[in-house]
């Protein structure tokens, strides 16, 4: 073991069944450095961590701690806790019926009897240094996702630790709240913990890691130091091939192909969700997105329009046509398409397989006495695995056991088989590897070409400049901005999002 | 301004509360609202101290057996062998005084082996092999039905001195009623009585103040996040049937005092009982939500109305059944309703 | 349902055969047969014999479990369906199916518990009682469906109160149905040498296999039982599937609770059906199919029920008396269940391999 580590990783196997998913990987943290994991999904982040933490058994290679004597073994995230690895992982892992209090705290106190009183009180002091706008009493289920995520970010950093993992913390955060996590960083960092750090955001990268290591494919690439290794460089280290230029997806046209019957409008609509009444509408062929922070109320929006919360008031016109939305099921006869923006929760199902995803949306269409023919539906899933590039072993494989990019392809296939009008995604792109990313910008914009119009969301600003030719952008749950051609630049976005508009 | 800040307020501290006190409420409140009401309506027994404290005679073994039972919902598990269990426990250690000469202390410690031999069974199966609570209990559930009948298979009281002794022993209290004659009656409760409210309170304070209490709802909370945060999520679901199991064992055995026989038959339907009454007590099968004080007026709420319903009358036997099934009904719309309106407001 | 398996493990040959579903029901038959052809071959013998109507009828263990299993194998149809589209069981079964013998009854005999003749036609009466059974079936999917109680719990309530209900549906009296017309049903039709029951079985099954195979009843299910907001957006309204999935359990009830009084053309309230809801989740449990809903092989199912019958019969004959029966039945299933569950058989492929690993070392050296 080297002197300044805290963490060396060595020669680690994992599979599952016959997928190889780490292969002599080796890692290694020094003390007070933040260290990025990169890679794309299915690349091995995941799994390494988790190994690391004791979730997963590994099939072999060899963990060297610092302050302990040879190879440790852990084998739970009990151990893991002791051995002074706290981890925030991808998604929430909290128990959302104790207290906030109670889920900094539990599971890493020593004795036997629980000191509610001490344990509010220094609660109560880490959500005010932190800033998190939550009462130590509350319970936990009643928090926004984003202070869940921060008090699970709050528990972790304030364990006496020596290794610090954070599994892609910010995806559910705003602006400000990664701000104030990356200030929490830099200051354990001077302390002499070690953070392992793993995030799509590459900007968020450039902005406080020291080192980056990248996995490709359940392998190790390499270990770098962050000056020696420039963006682009990354990205293809990744990818493993060299990246095209990404604006060279938007040919500049998009607005060629708009046609001028309105395909969608909506007046005055509103739904449980989305309270405040709002207009909408979109042409033959146009590619649309809705913008603003997280919680500014484009999801619901958009949820609005196909049915999927109650509606409460507007009216609808699609073709022309007056016509009531008020379930998803009505939104599907009119031929409209939604991919929803959580996949695990809203998209898949996850015992049924690849083929039965992908008919799903169609069969429901068809109706309850009309099922689809097996040998069917196996001729659209196939034709749809081939189209979209689906990593499956076979149409029978459940979807569960596809990576997050290929499940999300399978949900689109879904949708693109019922031959959509208008079709809404969702952050689509959400977790997602770069490569199969720019596919799914290529898709919309193909999809826009054939006469097709999509609303796109996404969290990423550029991405969206990419695809669409019109931006609403939504601030507390109402529109305050609609931008189109030459206002669609990052400046004028941000400062709609921000202030102002109109 | 002002009016919908104080609004705001109260709706706040209703929806503040943590479903496990939001549900507790809503129970005792419904208890003291039905006794009050049978007290000026029916008067007669409700108003002498008796009638109460036979409602806790009557059910002290429920009381045991519906503890384990939350024990068990609150890690989201169930275990419907616990019934069928009492009725082993008191078959057996009957059989061990009258038959095989055995003492109360001998029979005490049979009908603790037996439970704990259950708890770990089946604490095992859940735990460590991840077989499901129902089917592993509906397992024990069988097994202790047919033991019962191959230990012995027909009833019998139990002659053992010591034991009838025991049985008859009556813990005087301080207060008590008048009676017709104008002679002072005082008010008594059995053994049975005091070992439930022991169990109620030492459960009480594990649940609400121990490490492992608080593991028992984060387990039934969210299990797999439980894992991550450091709680051994096995020992934890281990340790829940492992006490549900020895309570049932203590359970039998306060049964067996209260009735002095043994039986195939006896306690039949007391693992539903127990369920219904873990419901009633705000404890929900979903797990993470629950709490013995509870369960402890579950028992108490369902019996009463058992004794209402038997007072007015309505005395054929179907009557109390579905009296205590719209019971049942009404509390689990009562809850979901409450639940449901407090997820929508947040 | 039956020929998509067949199909599979056709294609898939042995190990596809040892993966699926399907193979826990069939070992655990499997190791029945062999048991008993080991302990005593005659119990597989079937015989022509004169039954109380002198009319030739077939007997014999084999007959004995097919007819006898009858009403559990229905059950395990809805049974099958609740769980996999709601994640929970219906324990209230026993209970209404005391309830839907009681309303037979009641349409039969009219005021007089003894009649001379029937008041209606047993047509009439077999389908007042599904209509009535429906609707007990409709109360618990309300309850389930649309106020989000847990079914254990919700079914809790017609479990509790259903054998009262059937007392008080008859004013606590016991009606004898003394036409030998309706006894037919329960036992031999005129002629016939099978069990009736057996054919009513059959005829469910047809029913339910025809459905999955010509509505989408079965992808529904699943896919409300896996994630139902994914389901709810793709256009299916799951609280609809779930109550229609309890709602066809009560016909399954129904017509078992119509066996159950044509066997013996009358009706006991507290005993009819005991513990029978136990049984049919058991059938579930025992075909593979996960309780916490999802995925479901309705074959399986059936075939559990099947083995459950198989097993209480064999035990039976080994002259278990019926009140120490549930101690041997209950060792069995929980060996059965703990041989399939997934955690012994990962800890036992390890073992295998590892035994293999140091044999191929052996040979090695």
């Amino acid at each position: 073991m080297q002197k300044d580590s805290v963490l060396e990783m060595r020669g680690i196997y994992k599979s599952f069944y016959s997928v190889k998913a780490l292969q002599d990987v080796d890692f290694t943290l020094r003390e007070g450095e933040i260290h990025a994991l990169m890679g794309e999904n299915g690349a091995g982040k995941s799994t390494l961590i988790k190994v690391l933490t004791g979730v997963y058994e590994k099939d072999a290679g060899e963990v060297f701690l610092k302050g302990a004597e040879g190879a440790v073994h852990i084998k739970s995230p009990e151990d893991a806790q002791n051995a002074g690895i706290s981890t925030v992982y991808q998604e929430i892992t909290l128990c959302p019926n104790l207290t906030v209090a109670e889920n900094m705290y539990i599971g890493r106190t020593k004795g036997f009897v629980t000191n509610w009183r001490q344990m509010n009180a220094g609660a109560r002091k880490m959500l005010e240094s932190l800033g998190i706008p939550a009462r130590a009493e509350q319970q936990l289920g009643t928090c926004s996702i984003a202070v869940q995520q921060m008090v699970a970010i709050a528990r972790a950093v304030d364990m006496e630790c020596k290794v610090l993992i954070l599994d892609e913390p910010t995806s559910s955060l705003d602006e400000s709240e990664v701000a104030k996590l990356f200030r929490l960083m830099l200051d354990l960092k001077s302390r002499g913990v070690g953070i392992i750090f793993v995030t799509h955001f590459l900007d968020q990268v450039y902005e406080v890691c020291d080192r980056i290591t990248v996995l490709r494919d359940g392998k190790l690439v390499g270990e770098y130091a962050i000056e020696n290794l420039p963006r682009v460089e990354l990205v293809s280290k990744m990818l493993g091939k060299e990246l095209n230029d990404l604006s060279d997806i938007k040919s500049g046209d998009e607005e060629a192909h708009i046609g001028s019957e309105v395909i969608y409008e909506a007046e005055g609509l509103s739904s449980s969700a989305a309270r405040h009444p709002f207009d909408f509408s979109i042409h033959k062929g146009e590619v649309n997105g809705f913008t603003g922070l997280l919680g500014s109320g484009r999801s619901e929006c958009v949820r609005a329009i196909f049915g999927a919360d109650k509606v409460t008031g507007g009216k609808v016109r699609v073709n022309g046509k007056d016509v009531r939305i008020s379930k998803p099921r009505d939104a599907m006869k009119h031929r409209i398409g939604y991919l929803p923006e959580d996949r695990k929760r809203d998209g898949i199902v996850g015992d049924l397989s690849v083929r039965d995803n992908i008919i799903l949306a169609l069969q429901v269409l068809d109706g309850f006495f009309h099922p689809i023919s097996r040998a069917k539906a196996e001729k659209a899933a196939d034709e749809y695995i081939k189209l979209l590039e689906i990593k499956t072993a076979s149409s029978d494989t459940p979807i569960k056991s596809l990576s997050g990019g290929n499940q999300q392809k399978v949900i689109l296939a879904r949708w693109l088989l019922t031959d959509p009008q208008y079709l809404i995604l969702d952050e689509p792109t959400r977790g997602i590897d770069i490569g199969t990313k720019i596919e799914i910008q290529k898709l919309v914009l193909q999809l826009a070409e054939k006469g097709k119009s999509v609303t796109f969301i996404s969290s990423e600003i550029d991405e969206m400049l990419r695809t669409c030719s019109r931006l609403v952008v939504m601030r507390d749950g109402k529109t305050v901005g609609e931008l189109r051609g030459a206002d669609l630049t990052q400046n004028k976005i941000m400062s709609t999002i921000a202030g102002g508009g109109k | 301004m002002m009016k919908k800040v104080a609004l705001n307020r109260r709706t706040g501290r209703l929806s503040q509360m943590t479903d496990t006190n939001l549900l507790l409420t809503i129970t005792i409140v419904v208890f003291f609202a039905m006794y009050l009401a049978a007290m000026l309506f029916i008067g007669r027994g409700f108003l002498r101290v008796q009638t109460f404290l036979n409602i806790l005679n009557e059910n002290a073994a429920l009381i045991i057996l519906s503890c384990g039972m939350s024990l068990v919902m609150i890690t989201g598990g169930i275990d419907i062998s616990v019934g069928k269990l009492t009725a082993l426990v008191c078959m057996s250690a009957a059989v061990n005084l009258d038959y095989n000469g055995g003492s109360i202390l001998t029979s005490i410690l049979i009908a603790l082996g037996i439970g704990l031999a259950f708890g770990i069974v089946q604490g095992y199966l859940v735990a460590y092999l991840d077989i499901q609570p129902f089917i592993v209990t509906l397992g024990g559930m069988f097994f202790a039905k047919g033991m019962t009948t191959i230990v012995n298979a027909t009833q019998f009281n139990v002659q053992n001195e010591a034991f009838v002794a025991l049985k008859n022993t009556r813990i005087y209290l301080p207060v008590g009623s008048v009676n017709r004659l104008g002679k002072f009656v005082p008010a008594y409760v059995e053994i049975g009585v005091v070992v439930a409210i022991v169990t109620v309170i030492v459960l009480f304070i594990l649940l609400r103040w121990t490490k492992l209490g608080r593991s028992l709802y984060a387990v039934g909370g969210n299990s797999q996040s439980a894992n991550m945060l450091g709680i051994n999520v096995r020992r934890t679901k281990f340790i829940a049937h492992l006490l549900c199991g020895l309570l049932a064992g203590i359970g039998g055995y306060v049964y067996f005092l209260h009735v002095g026989s043994g039986a195939p038959s006896h306690a039949s339907g007391a693992e539903m009982n127990a369920i219904a009454s873990s419901i009633i007590g705000g404890t929900m099968l979903t797990g993470g939500v629950g709490n013995i004080i509870g369960t402890f007026f579950g028992v108490l709420s369902l019996s009463t109305i058992k004794n209402i319903v038997a007072l007015l009358g309505l005395d054929d036997a179907w009557w109390t059944n579905i009296t205590v099934a719209a019971m049942i009904c009404i509390f689990l719309v009562v809850q979901s309703a409450v639940l449901l309106r407090k997820k929508d407001r947040n | 349902m039956t020929a998509e398996t067949l199909k599979k493990t056709g294609s898939a040959g042995w190990m596809g055969l040892f993966r699926n579903q399907i193979f826990i029901p069939i070992a655990a038959l499997l190791v029945l047969v062999i048991f008993n052809l080991i302990a005593d071959p005659s119990f597989f013998q079937i015989s022509y014999s004169l039954n109380s109507n002198g009319d030739p009828v077939l007997s014999g263990y084999l007959i004995t479990i097919l007819d006898n299993a009858s009403e559990l194998a229905i059950l395990a149809i809805g049974m099958t369906l609740v769980t996999a589209a709601s994640g929970g069981q219906d324990i209230s079964v026993g209970a209404t199916i005391a309830i839907a013998g009681s309303v037979v009854l009641r349409v039969l005999c009219g005021d007089n518990p003894r009649p001379d003749e029937m008041q209606a036609s047993i047509l009439t009466a077999f389908l007042v009682c599904c209509v009535v059974s429906m609707l007990f079936g409709a109360f618990n999917g309300a309850l389930v469906a649309f106020l989000n109680i847990q079914p254990m719990i919700a079914t809790l309530i017609l479990y509790t109160a259903g054998r009262s209900i059937a007392a008080w549906i008859n004013n606590n009296r016991l009606p004898i149905i003394s036409d030998p017309s309706f006894g037919y049903f329960g036992t031999f039709l005129p002629g016939v040498p099978i069990p009736t029951p057996i054919f009513i079985a059959l005829i469910c099954m047809v029913i339910i296999a025809l459905t999955l195979k010509f509505t989408t009843l079965g992808l529904y299910t699943q896919a409300v039982g896996i994630n139902p907001n994914s389901a709810k957006l793709n256009g299916i309204n799951p609280q609809m599937i779930k109550f229609i999935t309890y709602v066809i359990m009560g016909l399954c009830v129904a017509v078992a609770g119509f066996i159950k009084v044509t066997r013996f053309s009358t009706i006991n309230y507290s005993v009819v059906a005991l513990d029978i809801e136990m049984d049919a989740i058991l059938a579930v449990a025992l075909g593979g199919n996960a309780l916490s809903g999802g995925r479901f092989s309705m074959a399986s199912s059936i075939l559990g029920a099947y083995v459950i019958q198989f097993l209480t019969t064999t035990l039976f004959k080994f002259n278990v008396s019926s009140s120490a029966l549930p101690a041997y039945k209950a060792v069995v299933v929980i060996a059965l269940v703990v041989l399939s569950a997934p955690a012994v058989r990962a800890k036992m492929g390890k073992l295998w391999r590892s035994l293999q690993a140091s044999k191929l070392k052996k040979e090695a050296a």
